[in-house]
């Protein structure tokens, strides 16, 4: 990064915001994960379908800010055709990155989009070790 | 393209830039000198203050004190005039939607000492003459109140509440018109109003120049100490060029009020009942008494920032909200919140102001392209 700070979003971030990949709700999903809150203003939901190891579908719907919807997004570009393993190890900082940056502050409440998607895995996981219910929230 | 946010800053009307060409000699001097430029920057100096007083009927125009800017003549009345009348009171009662230049120093004013007494708002954002009547006491000072809200539109029963404030003597009623100041008449002697704030930008004049008329009588003391300009309440030189547009903006905007009001409150009766068709849709103020050229909402489900964004960016629509995401502290807007709004639903905010350059023609698109990106934002929520 330069020396000053980035002035509203970067290129990426308003493509991803004005064309978001993979919205909506996978069926019959393999797992979900739900962030934030309303109260907040920021919500979301990813839900993914897993066959093997690997993410075959993964969705996402947002309530929130442009950089909220951008950053889901971008997350489910990133994990789809991932192994569990390898999604687990997407990081916050590389939604960020990948979507050429986000203004300082929105690095933290609206950057949800990675913690959503753990989520969904661990619901995955819960349901592969003998639970039918979804993780708490 | 269609700017709906004059509530932010509103362009500089072509016919200030004109006279401010017509008039750049008389412009470049010092008032204070006393060679012939400096007498005629003078005259420019005083025909400004001869027309903004015009605009708010002062009864002299040496009641109008020019500031930088609305922030500034804010500053100058809370804390000029709690802090001159202290051995009267200690305390300042403020609303709850002020401006945050208002709130701000008043927070100030509780480090020195001051008490702050917050005025509460009802759901359309009026304040109610017996709430304000139950909070006053013989220690309050200045009460501080909108003429009308910016976020909101919202309009106040400001000659009634004038009336309360001076049942003690000592006490002062100042009144934040930036929103209203050229949109709605305003009589500062039949309202009774002792200290009133304006500004450049929101009159279509150059940014850089406010007002702060204060009222035959009224003791105040300067934040700004110096060379002791505008009756030693406000030193520093002039900025002439910025005052004299703001003097040339008010005689334009007292000249055309009534029918460009008018106009604009077409504009604005169209958008409300347009956007107010769609559903989960809601107005935020008050349905009637609210400026002719405020409209504002608030949609359930979705969050004001992408709500800017989209119209922005899809339909080069320009519009304001009252959501977090916006403000540098991200709270939703307190003005919303003291409406009652919970924070769910003051994040689903959406102001637009109209100006002199809003054409009647552009509301049904600006309804049109609402409603578009409510469903497209609405498509994408989980809630």
């Amino acid at each position: 990064m330069k020396d000053s700070p980035q002035i509203g979003y970067s290129k990426k971030v308003m493509d991803h915001f004005m064309n978001p990949r993979n919205v909506g709700v996978i069926e019959d999903a393999d797992g979900i994960g739900t962030v934030g809150n309303p109260v907040c203003g920021d919500q979301m939901e990813v839900s993914i379908k897993v066959e093997g190891d690997r993410i075959v579908d993964i969705r996402f719907r947002t309530f929130g800010c442009g950089s909220a919807i951008a950053t889901a997004s971008m997350v489910t570009e990133l994990a789809k055709g991932l192994t569990i393993e390898e999604a687990l190890r997407i990081t916050r900082d590389d939604v960020a990155t990948e979507l050429e940056g986000l203004p300082p502050r929105k690095m933290h409440c609206s950057n949800l989009a990675a913690d959503a998607l753990h989520r969904a895995i661990e619901d995955y996981r819960a349901k592969q070790a003998g639970g039918s219910r979804g993780a708490p929230d | 393209m269609v700017y709906l946010d004059h509530a932010s800053a509103m362009p500089v009307d072509p016919r200030v830039l004109a006279y401010l060409r017509d008039h750049g000699d008389a412009l470049c001097g010092n008032p204070s000198s006393l060679h012939s430029v400096g007498l005629a920057a003078r005259r420019e100096l005083e025909a400004a203050r001869g027309r903004v007083a015009a605009l708010i009927n002062a009864p002299v125009s040496s009641s109008i004190v020019f500031t930088a800017g609305a922030t500034e003549a804010n500053n100058l009345a809370i804390r000029g005039t709690a802090e001159r009348n202290q051995k009267h009171g200690k305390t300042i009662a403020v609303s709850a939607i002020e401006h945050i230049s208002i709130i701000n120093p008043a927070k100030y004013l509780v480090k020195q000492g001051f008490e702050l007494a917050t005025v509460p708002v009802d759901a359309d954002g009026l304040v109610s003459p017996d709430v304000l009547a139950g909070l006053m006491t013989p220690d309050t000072t200045v009460v501080s109140i909108n003429y009308a809200n910016d976020e909101i539109g919202t309009i106040e029963p400001v000659r009634e509440l004038a009336r309360l404030v001076h049942e003690e003597e000592h006490r002062y009623l100042h009144v934040n018109a930036t929103a209203a100041g050229g949109r709605i008449p305003i009589d500062v002697q039949s309202d009774e109003i002792d200290l009133l704030t304006l500004s450049s930008s929101d009159l279509g004049g150059p940014r850089g120049a406010g007002a702060l008329y204060v009222a035959p009588g009224v003791r105040l003391q300067t934040v700004m100490p110096g060379g002791g300009q505008e009756r030693g309440l406000r030193s520093g030189t002039e900025n002439l060029p910025a005052i004299a547009g703001m003097g040339e903006a008010a005689r334009i905007a007292g000249g055309e009020m009534e029918q460009e009001s008018r106009r604009q409150q077409k504009i604005r009766d169209a958008l409300i009942a347009g956007i107010g068709g769609i559903g989960e849709t809601y107005l935020t103020g008050h349905p009637r008494l609210r400026l002719p050229n405020h409209a504002s909402f608030r949609f359930g489900r979705i969050e004001g920032e992408s709500i800017l964004l989209n119209m922005d960016t899809l339909f080069g629509i320009q519009v304001a909200t009252g959501s977090a995401c916006t403000s540098q502290t991200l709270e939703p807007s307190h003005v919303l919140l003291a409406i009652g709004l919970t924070h769910e639903e003051a994040h689903g905010s959406m102001i637009m102001t109209t100006g002199r350059d809003t054409a009647e023609e552009a509301a049904p698109g600006v309804i049109d392209a609402v409603r578009q990106t409510v469903e497209r934002l609405r498509a994408l929520s989980p809630l």
